[in-house]
């Protein structure tokens, strides 16, 4: 079955995918977050009238419009390859996916591109009230523009409101809200957009560390560190609160991905989480050998994270894959069965309409419906296919939960040190905060690894694999456009950092 | 067009006739623009590689797979369809199917 296809064709598919993906998410989550912080300083200064105020906003203004200007239009890059690389897909989500992103199309360009060049040019020329709405506009419809393509990607991991047609092959769209609103795309968006701000502090506070090592700019950078700690500190804690909600959405929805993030090959009651190991990459679904090579596991937490509950049962990767009738858990080999049946009704109903059979062609139809919940199960050879890499997925999980619980801590350091007034005396800690804004990077990156990988075989969650996703393409023609964006994007992150850096050296203008 | 009223945002030098509220609206733009420093940089940045992307990926790299095989949408779905049912078993053994 997946056998059948070119995997190595669709492995350089998914690892043009990933680089696109990751080069786009270095630009994005600054955009999304530093707007919010630049419209902090800008009503601080439209308040108080203060000069210093309004050369600091109109600094970070021009760090964020080079940002966004070497960033614009990576993300047009992803479309190309879903036509390109992903037509299968492509054909099938159309439906589903051209509704959110007409709209946010739409926003981006009225929305961004009018109130962004207001924000750039208004200085003395538009009233200041005028001028601060608009700053506060480029904020809210850089967020917005946010939420469509991340309702795009929750809906693929948890595809609720749609009905797939077998005359078309499409997935179509029954229930709008049910799209927009589902507790994924909710708890997707709130995580991301809160860590989009938590990286915007830290952007701020490791330029500002870094002139008050040189010891240059120093008021307008101790000011833009007191805002920046506050809205770093405060983020933080929303990245928490909506992370422990998106581990629950991931419990509920993709199970096997939480058992892969965590290491769980044999489900258990009060499950804990692993504050500390080393992943035994040499283990294989249903052999004897330990997951790990040594761990420190904390019990109950993963219980709580699942199901807001201690004792509660969390299954693991065995349970998933070969089923547990105590835990009435259906394993992967009963689902690929049931795909198998969808898959077989599907050929068959299109082969009697073509017949005219109307009636056969009925059965089939009643058939593929009672079993299309498990269609992408079809397409899979073994139930060991159904799990993600748990290496990856592990990892990158502890890596950014790691990262995640230093950050409010670096936060209130700043925020205590800035308060007591003895930031420049403590060179090591602005030496921390000069690194920050890349540990968030990593952390930002590290959360999408877990989101893509943690949740392999499907591009749609249980109901199409990334086998079935691709075009019918040879591996070359994949493999001659992965090497031409690399370049491509190399060129333009030195570009990107040359210009950055210039600026950064240049400093605010001087009154 | 009507003036533009006199509690608009858009402000006039005083010493200039009060334009109308496109062209005061280009004039805005286009100062804007003639003052940009850095901003000419990665205006010529954001066009060299939109050109990249549009002349040259896209015509030549990065056309749609489905678009230039097909031109009806019947052909399309009968395609994908034919793409996903392809290796369709012939029994309900989960083990594996049978290839057409």
């Amino acid at each position: 079955m997946i056998e059948h296809f070119d995997l190595s064709m669709v492995n350089w598919a998914r690892a043009q995918f990933a680089l696109t993906a990751m080069y786009h998410w270095i630009f994005v989550p600054l955009t999304l977050g530093i707007t919010w912080i630049i419209a902090f300083y800008h009503s601080i200064y439209v308040k108080t009238g203060s000069e210093e105020w309004k050369r600091l906003t109109r600094f970070w203004m021009k760090l964020f419009g080079i940002n966004f200007a070497i960033g614009v239009a990576t993300g047009i890059i992803l479309e190309f390859e879903f036509g390109t690389n992903w037509s299968n897909y492509s054909w099938m989500v159309g439906d589903i996916f051209g509704a959110p992103l007409a709209i946010e199309g739409l926003i981006a360009f009225f929305l961004e591109a009018t109130f962004f060049a207001v924000m750039f040019f208004g200085w003395n020329r538009v009233s200041k009230r005028f001028h601060l709405f608009s700053t506060w506009m480029v904020a809210v419809g850089s967020n917005m523009s946010a939420v469509w393509i991340l309702v795009a990607n929750a809906w693929m991991q948890h595809p609720v409101g749609q009905a797939f047609n077998a005359d078309t092959a499409r997935f179509e769209m029954q229930s709008f809200s049910d799209v927009v609103f589902s507790p994924v795309a909710v708890s997707k968006f709130t995580h991301t957009t809160s860590a989009s701000m938590l990286l915007a502090s830290f952007f701020i506070i490791s330029i500002s560390s870094w002139y008050l090592l040189k010891k240059r700019h120093i008021q307008m950078a101790k000011r833009s560190i007191m805002v920046a700690a506050i809205f770093g500190l405060l983020s933080s804690g929303f990245v928490a609160f909506t992370g422990d909600e998106a581990a629950y959405e991931v419990a509920q929805n993709q199970p096997m991905k939480l058992a892969a993030i965590e290491g769980l090959y044999t489900g258990q009651h009060n499950a804990g989480v692993v504050a500390l190991g080393l992943v035994n990459t040499n283990k294989k679904v249903g052999d004897k050998q330990d997951a790990f090579k040594f761990e420190i596991r904390v019990p109950g937490i993963l219980s709580l994270l699942a199901n807001r509950s201690f004792g509660s049962f969390v299954p693991g990767i065995n349970d998933l894959v070969y089923g547990n009738a105590r835990e009435n858990i259906m394993g992967a080999a009963e689902k690929i069965k049931k795909g198998k049946l969808a898959l077989a009704a599907l050929d068959a109903y299109k082969k009697e309409m073509k017949k005219g059979n109307t009636i056969a062609s009925k059965k089939s139809l009643a058939t593929f419906n009672q079993n299309r919940d498990y269609l992408g199960y079809g397409f899979l050879s073994k139930p060991e296919a159904a799990v993600p890499s748990v290496g990856i997925s592990f990892n990158a999980f502890h890596i950014m939960v790691f990262l995640g619980t230093l950050f409010p801590l670096v936060c209130l350091g700043f925020l205590y040190f800035s308060m007591k007034d003895v930031l420049l005396e403590k060179r090591w800690f602005l030496g921390l905060g000069t690194l920050m804004f890349f540990l968030s990077l990593i952390a930002h990156e590290a959360g999408w690894v877990v989101a893509e990988v943690g949740r392999q075989p499907w591009t749609i969650q249980n109901l199409l694999p990334v086998t079935v996703a691709r075009s019918n393409l040879t591996t070359g023609t994949v493999q001659t456009t992965f090497f031409m964006f690399f370049v491509l994007f190399a060129i333009l992150l030195i570009a990107e950092i040359r210009i950055m850096t210039k600026q950064i050296n240049i400093g605010p203008e001087e009154n | 067009m009507n003036p533009i009223p006199s509690s608009t945002a858009l402000m006039n030098p005083p010493d200039m006739p009060s334009p109308r509220f496109f062209t005061r609206i280009f004039r805005f733009y286009l100062n804007g623009f003639r003052r940009m420093t850095v901003g000419r940089t990665l205006w010529k940045l954001i066009i060299i590689k939109l050109i990249i992307m549009f002349a040259v990926l896209k015509i030549f790299f990065f056309q749609d797979f489905l678009d230039s095989k097909f031109t009806t949408e019947d052909q399309k779905s009968a395609y994908v369809i034919e793409q996903i049912t392809q290796y369709v078993p012939h029994t309900n053994d989960p083990t594996g199917g049978k290839e057409k």
